[in-house]
């Protein structure tokens, strides 16, 4: 494979270097030299990602009991059962999908504009700054069981802190966790704010990294405050925008902890997300071969999403 | 499971494929070493260790308030069983269950464990526990020795996979105090559908919220449960191959703890262990709640409560039980010692039931059931008169999940008032039907 090239005399030569005859500098990189440096992640990828993937595509083609002698071919099956009305996974799996497709949409809008203005503000030269950025990035710490569990008890809507103090302030009791489409408003919310610290050091790192001239420049053009900001900002900020939302489509697609500690997938399935319903086939219905076709669709999902993703963005950087 | 999220930050798609996938991959790796139930039975079964020391690990998912107790049985016995050092790990209900296959088919894990009775065809189907109908013989357990439902719970294929331990049914909790704030007695639980149905009408009037309804399976679905078997319905058909949990009973049993809510005598939009921590608050009068609870509601200072049968809303008793059975695993290769060291272990706390009793349950043996010892646990006592007419989850291969993705939306739908009962419970037996067919298929071959 690749370490052939040792041996092979007419070694190519990278663009704009000269030909050196049929010898090498001592000091000329070997060409096996990338390749020792990517083996250690190669393997891992391989291990880990490579193998189990198409390991996966292998099991979605049966029913696949991983402790059952017999684990018959079913071919498709696992695929077409999704899309035909009277399989027992079609209903909950696009359930889930819709569960997870909302979530997705009310959650990232969020957590790509707050964290932005909170980076905005944080980058202020203002007197203990850091003990606020200390501040915002704290909840991102905690696990999702720890901030899950608290969640659950502060939302409670007979018995937890948020209602009792509603209640005080002589309002209505809100059924936080229970009820549509209060479910999905805590669960947005808790999660923008357990995680928009992790957005928010990302554009300060953007932030600082726009070039002070730019805003001097763009001042003395006579540019108020809000034109600095759409000129100069927000041009300077979008290879971190690219990053920003990618990574937050794919987390909020990946939704798990909340629904399954906060509401447990209620009210009924409604916020059973399309992890939670793949995780309870597989590992508690050991429904191996239906779970790994459902990851398939939704890893296609996903990459649809991040195709047009990338798109956009390209598009907008011409 | 629960870290998906954390995780999922620094991850990618391909990634995603490796959670799943993955996972997969491992199991069915772990899978290659498992299937093989046909265990030789050597040994007298139980009755004596003679070999070399061995360590014995014991899992169970005792989290509560029970697992110090079943910590210091473990302990007691190791103290007179030098040979065997029997090491516990707990770990939550629904981890064990997922853990535990795996662990075992790859030759890891547990020597010896707890399973529900409702757990136990599933596990004996994929090959995780090995019969012992030798322990059963050679210690002289016999039928006439439990409350049949228990023995036969831990029968699959006719083959013995369980010894059972405990019986643990839902009973029925009051609060005293509020009971004598809304004029009733507080020494006489209301035991028939008329009496609690104006119980709770005259707690109403005292602005008391009588019985706090949750919408989940713990503790809305086991009431559910507990009723519909009350008005002679059950969950599924005799031989656990139909859904028939929307019969009229079944339909009736719903409407009535709909009922409850929409009458005002409970809160809407009931959460997780919500109507406990109102129990323990003094905020909520009645509760259905399993035996486990006996231990906690004592260690909370001034409060007056009491505990009896559930009461007969329908035309028969009946109430929601579980019981736990202890199991050997199939871990191979099979370590000969550790297998009969487990089944002396198993055969000693067995013996030992009353002390397990203690931490609120009722013990399978009908002669510590009978005996002066286990009487004198009041509340235990209480609840075991229910004993003859308390109702199981049948045993039947896969039959806890269907649950899950049936009924236990149906119910919580119904509680939080979203969809009528019956309209939810024959959109969920009718996918049921398909599950159990499913299931059929997948442990016959």
């Amino acid at each position: 494979m690749a370490t052939q090239g040792i041996e092979q005399p007419h070694v190519q030569q990278p663009p704009g270097r000269k030909p050196s005859g049929s010898g090498r500098k001592p000091t000329d990189a070997s060409p096996l030299t990338p390749f020792v440096f990517l083996a250690p992640y190669l393997l891992l990828f391989l291990i880990f990602i490579v193998i189990p993937a198409v390991f996966g595509i292998w099991i979605s083609l049966h029913t696949w009991d991983p402790l059952l002698p017999a684990k018959p071919w079913v071919g498709l099956q696992n695929y077409t059962d999704l899309f035909a009305s009277n399989s027992t996974t079609a209903g909950p799996f696009w359930n889930s999908m819709e569960a997870t497709g909302k979530f997705t949409l009310y959650s990232v809008p969020l957590l790509v504009v707050i964290p932005l203005v909170i980076a905005l503000i944080l980058n202020q030269q203002i007197r203990g700054i850091q003990f606020f950025r200390a501040m915002y990035f704290a909840p991102y710490v905690l696990g999702v069981a720890v901030i899950g569990i608290l969640w659950r008890f502060l939302l409670d809507p007979n018995i937890g802190l948020v209602n009792y103090y509603l209640g005080v302030l002589g309002l209505e009791k809100v059924p936080w966790i229970t009820a549509l489409p209060w479910a999905w408003v805590s669960l947005v919310g808790v999660t923008v704010w357990w995680t928009l610290g992790f957005n928010a050091v990302i554009y300060l790192a953007g932030l600082q990294d726009i070039d002070p001239e730019l805003y001097n420049a763009a001042k003395v053009d006579g540019a108020n405050r809000w034109q600095r900001f759409v000129n100069v900002t927000i041009p300077g900020l979008r290879p971190v925008f690219v990053f920003v939302v990618t990574v937050t489509i794919l987390a909020s697609a990946n939704m798990f902890g909340q629904s399954y500690i906060i509401t447990q997938g209620a009210p009924g399935e409604e916020t059973t997300t399309a992890i939670i319903y793949i995780a309870e086939t597989g590992l508690r219905q050991f429904n191996m071969g239906a779970a790994a076709a459902m990851s398939y669709m939704l890893a296609l999902a996903l990459l649809i999403v991040s195709v047009v993703n990338f798109a956009v963005f390209r598009n907008r950087g011409d | 499971m629960k870290g998906f999220r954390a995780a999922g930050r620094r991850l990618t798609r391909q990634d995603f494929l490796l959670l799943s996938a993955g996972a997969g991959a491992g199991l069915a790796v772990a899978g290659c070493g498992g299937g093989s139930t046909g265990v030789q039975s050597t040994g007298d079964g139980g009755k004596t260790y003679k070999g070399p020391k061995v360590n014995v690990a014991f899992w169970n998912g005792f989290t509560g308030g029970d697992g110090p107790f079943m910590g210091e049985l473990v302990k007691e016995f190791s103290s007179q069983n030098k040979k065997i050092n029997v090491s516990m790990n707990t770990v939550d209900w629904a981890v064990y269950y997922q853990k535990v296959p795996s662990a075992v088919s790859t030759g890891e894990g547990p020597d010896v464990g707890i399973m529900h009775a409702d757990q136990l065809g599933t596990n004996a189907a994929r090959g995780v526990v090995i019969p012992l109908d030798d322990v059963a013989n050679a210690l002289g357990l016999k039928e006439s020795g439990f409350a049949p439902l228990v023995w036969n719970a831990g029968l699959y294929n006719n083959q013995r996979y369980g010894i059972p331990l405990d019986i643990h049914p839902l009973g029925f909790y009051y609060n005293k105090g509020l009971m004598e704030k809304a004029g009733l007695d507080p020494n006489n639980p209301p035991q028939t559908r008329d009496d609690y149905e104006a119980a709770l009408e005259e707690m109403k009037g005292a602005g008391i919220e009588g019985h706090w309804m949750s919408p989940l399976l713990f503790t809305g679905g086991l009431t559910w449960m507990s009723v519909l078997w009350q008005l002679g319905g059950d969950l599924y058909n005799e031989d656990a191959s139909k859904a028939t949990f929307n019969s009229d009973a079944g339909v009736e049993a719903l409407t009535w703890i709909v009922d409850v809510v929409k009458k005002g005598y409970s809160p809407k939009d009931v959460g997780e262990d919500a109507e406990f921590v109102a129990f323990q608050n003094g905020d909520n009068a009645f509760m259905w709640n399993g035996i486990w609870n006996i231990n906690p509601l004592k260690e909370v200072k001034g409060l007056e409560w009491g505990v009896a049968p559930l009461p007969q809303i329908g035309t028969e008793n009946a109430a929601w039980a579980g019981s736990h059975q202890f199991v050997i695993m199939n871990k191979q290769p099979l370590d000969e010692n550790k297998v009969q060291a487990s089944k002396v272990f198993i055969n000693w706390i067995s013996q030992k039931s009353i002390e397990w009793a203690k931490a609120g349950q009722i013990p399978a043996r009908n002669s510590v059931r009978e005996s002066q010892e286990f009487k004198s646990l009041e509340e235990q006592a209480t609840l075991a008169k229910q004993v003859p007419y308390v109702h199981f989850v049948p045993a039947v291969p896969g039959i806890a999940e269907v649950g899950l993705t049936t009924y236990e939306p149906a119910v919580n739908e119904a509680v939080l008032l979203k969809t009528e009962p019956k309209a939810a419970l024959d959109a969920a037996a009718s996918r049921a039907d398909k599950l159990l067919e499913e299931n059929r298929q997948k442990y016959q071959a």
